[in-house]
């Protein structure tokens, strides 16, 4: 019984990717198209909202929350495709997007921090904000017209391996800003400030950390990532539109959640989102081989979510009764 | 005096902000105040009455005889078949637009005719808002929030269109005519919304789940369980229509002039007004709300409030999905209440309940929906693109947080250099 036992925050994270290898299976043996190559495509299909799930992992790990996902994709892939019709350069719109969702997310950051504002409130009216920004830009859907940088990069930065796989490069920035992310979270001071704040936001303040700036950093690099996230679809998709995206700050949230991270705060791995990306890609695919609609993949992913809150409640408990006893 | 002013606090910067916008009307916008007295069948029209209105802006509209074209709009009529008691007319006068006539002529009756015009049309689409609004405050003010209320409305409509579809085609056409069968659909979506709720207060009192993780859950699948309720019989999810007008009048008929949906409003506001305010449960929900342990110790179930003011949303949640079925007899699984949940918070939080609960204002909340659906109204008539409309809506809701805030305040009035940082506002 003693000798193999997981520390008990880590189950979450083992309880994600067990649940993640149990569907791989299931999809191996029951569909033919479904091979063990498949987790490049789920990587493919999934990179974008993988990029902008680590943006609100780090934003839910301060304890704050992050609503404007979606919008700030839509919004970037808009602004990329625009430009790019107008004649500019691809380099130059990715740049630009890049800065405004930046600096989107600092403004969000200083608004919540400076005037202590709800954040649930504040990112609201901001998924608003950008979403009408979205329309201002253009009101119609506006197809991603490639130039030479564009060009440049869709064929000269994916990696081919054998004849069948291809990374695009969106992946392999995803993989490299995942990895960044783990080590900024885990061995940084800066990151392990986030998990400070997240747990006791009081404590951390009387403890000399810098609340303030901290949480304004956790949301423009948050900003930063979804419109990262936003490069990423609009590569991905090669069309621009305002709509895009509508209620994909929940499937973030979602793939937090499942990825074991307490949405209270403070709790929590970047790595367990990439799984938890993974598994809400896989049962998306799955529910579209099997023919069934979409409608049960979200049935299944809020029961997932139910699971996974419901585990994550029991830990508390469990710790909470642990450090009473000592 | 002071004491009155202390009372209605709350109510000053929401009030502030709808008459600013009702006062741009007055002078941007063309017969915006028009309060038209229309036949039921809308074809012919005996008189136009000028509003009264408590804001600056009412002078404006001036009361012009028989001249004045109807709007556009014509609603679908039906005929009227309830009665309401006259107690309650009174309070309609408090939604801030209502309009009263103002004189009747001999011969005219009341059931033929009915009030048109863009407040009546504001209201009208309000309707669902100012409903989830009843919930949302109730719950808010418990310490907690519920954003799975779009995904109610969805399931009850979808129940209740499912029914609906089902009895017409499998009833014979003689008990369509006269039976009651329109209100087994009424009880089913509202018994499931109801549940609902029950089921996000198990969760969030129960099982002492944060409680927007807990409504999270069934904000995700409850979609999709909408979804399949309109699968049912069928090879996929798709919209489902029924035609009887006996249920649409929940939305598109007129009792006593007045649109039927605003009755519904009303009488739930008055309901939960006297609920909260003349019993003692208004007083325990803002204490479970204030200090949930401390309330407990001091012989308040906490858990039960708490409970309750889920299963009241739930409630609330399934009346405004019903009116959204209503409205165009058909159902959308996918779109129905979209986003609705987050103009409920909003309206709730503009009319000056905290977000971190412990008080909350019923009267504020109805101020808010009502704000937020004239400023879309007011960008709809201004011709701007309805995509567009988010990024003002947006703009008025951060300036009324900051308003609100009281971090802001003090900065301000503090710091008059610091006015200039307001403009900053993204």
């Amino acid at each position: 019984m003693k000798t193999f036992k997981i520390p008990l925050r880590y189950v979450p994270i083992a309880a994600t990717i067990s649940v993640f290898c149990v569907v791989y299976l299931i999809g191996i043996i029951c569909y033919d198209g479904f091979g063990v190559l498949s987790i490049f495509d789920l990587l493919q299909d999934n990179s974008y909202l993988g990029i902008a799930a680590i943006g609100t992992a780090l934003v839910i790990l301060t304890g704050g929350i992050d609503l404007s996902v979606g919008s700030v994709i839509a919004f970037t892939t808009i602004l990329i495709a625009k430009i790019l019709v107008a004649g500019g350069n691809a380099f130059l719109a990715i740049s630009l997007a890049l800065a405004l969702g930046t600096l989107f997310g600092f403004c969000q950051g200083c608004l919540i921090h400076y005037f202590s504002l709800p954040p649930f409130l504040l990112t609201l009216a901001g998924m608003f904000f950008v979403r009408g920004c979205a329309f201002v830009v253009n009101v119609s859907d506006v197809p991603i017209k490639r130039d030479a940088v564009f060009d440049f990069v869709t064929d000269n930065l994916s990696i081919s391996i054998g004849s069948e796989i291809t990374i695009s490069f969106y992946v392999v920035v995803y993989i490299v800003l995942l990895i960044a992310a783990i080590i900024f979270s885990q061995r940084t001071r800066a990151g392990r400030n986030i998990y400070a704040i997240g747990d006791n936001e009081l404590a951390a303040t009387l403890m000399g950390i810098p609340v303030g700036r901290t949480k304004i950093m956790t949301y423009t690099i948050a900003g930063f990532c979804y419109a990262l996230g936003g490069v990423a679809f609009a590569f991905y998709l090669k069309s621009g539109y305002a709509s895009h995206c509508v209620g994909m700050e929940m499937e973030a949230i979602a793939a937090v959640v499942i990825g074991g991270t307490l949405l209270t705060g403070g709790v929590g791995y970047i790595f367990g989102s990439f799984f938890g990306v993974l598994v809400l890609g896989l049962i998306t695919a799955l529910i579209t081989y099997d023919g069934l609609d979409s409608c049960w993949s979200r049935i299944i992913v809020g029961l997932l979510m139910l699971v996974f809150i419901f585990m994550q409640n029991m830990i508390t408990k469990i710790s909470k009764s642990k450090s009473k006893s000592h | 005096m002071k004491k009155m002013s202390n009372k209605y606090r709350h109510l000053v910067w929401p009030l502030a902000s709808l008459a600013l916008l009702l006062l741009y009307n007055a002078f941007f916008t063309e017969d915006f105040f028009k309060v038209y007295v229309k036949k039921g069948n809308a074809s012919e029209q005996t008189q136009v009455v000028g509003k009264k209105d408590n804001t600056p802006a009412a002078q404006q509209p001036v009361a012009q005889p028989t001249e004045q074209q109807p709007p556009a709009e014509q609603q679908p009529v039906a005929q009227p078949t309830e009665q309401q008691p006259p107690a309650e007319q009174q309070p309609v006068a408090q939604t801030a637009e209502q309009s009263q006539p103002e004189e009747k002529d001999g011969g005219f009756s009341i059931f033929d005719y009915h009030f048109s015009g863009t407040p009546v049309l504001i209201l009208k689409q309000g309707s669902e808002v100012m409903l989830l609004a009843i919930g949302m405050t109730l719950v808010i003010a418990t310490g907690g929030i519920d954003i799975s209320v779009g995904a109610v409305m969805a399931i009850a409509g979808a129940v209740a269109a499912l029914l609906m579809d089902m009895f017409e085609h499998q009833l014979p056409a003689s008990a369509m005519e006269t039976g009651l069968y329109w209100l087994i659909p009424v009880f089913a979506a509202l018994l499931l919304a109801t549940l609902c709720g029950f089921w996000n207060g198990m969760l969030v009192a129960g099982c002492g789940i944060q409680p927007m993780v807990a409504t999270l859950v069934l904000m995700v699948s409850g979609r999709g369980m909408a979804q399949l309720i309109t699968s049912i019989g069928r090879s996929k999810p798709e919209q489902i229509t029924f035609q009887s007008e006996q249920l649409a009048f929940l939305r598109n008929g007129y009792v006593l002039m007045v649109p039927c949906c605003l009755w519904i409003v009303v009488i739930m506001y008055i309901i939960a007004g006297l609920l909260t305010r003349k019993t003692a449960l208004g007083l325990f929900i803002e204490s479970v709300g204030n200090n949930e342990h401390a309330s407990r110790y001091a012989g308040i179930e906490s858990r039960r409030i708490k409970w309750l003011a889920y299963i009241i949303c739930g409630f609330c949640a399934g009346m405004a999905g019903l009116l959204t079925l209503c409205d165009t007899k058909s159902i959308d699984a996918n779109n129905a209440g979209l986003y609705l949940e987050l103009d409920a918070i909003l309206a709730t939080v503009i009319g000056g309940t905290s977000m971190a609960g412990g008080r909350f204002f019923l009267s504020g909340s109805l101020i808010g929906a009502i704000l937020i659906q004239t400023l879309t109204a007011t960008m709809i008539a201004n011709k701007v693109d309805s995509s567009i409309i988010p990024l003002p809506k947006a703009l008025v809701v951060i300036i009324v947080c900051l308003l609100q805030s009281p971090v802001f305040r003090a900065k301000v009035f503090s710091l008059f250099a610091s006015k200039s940082a307001k403009g900053g506002v993204q």
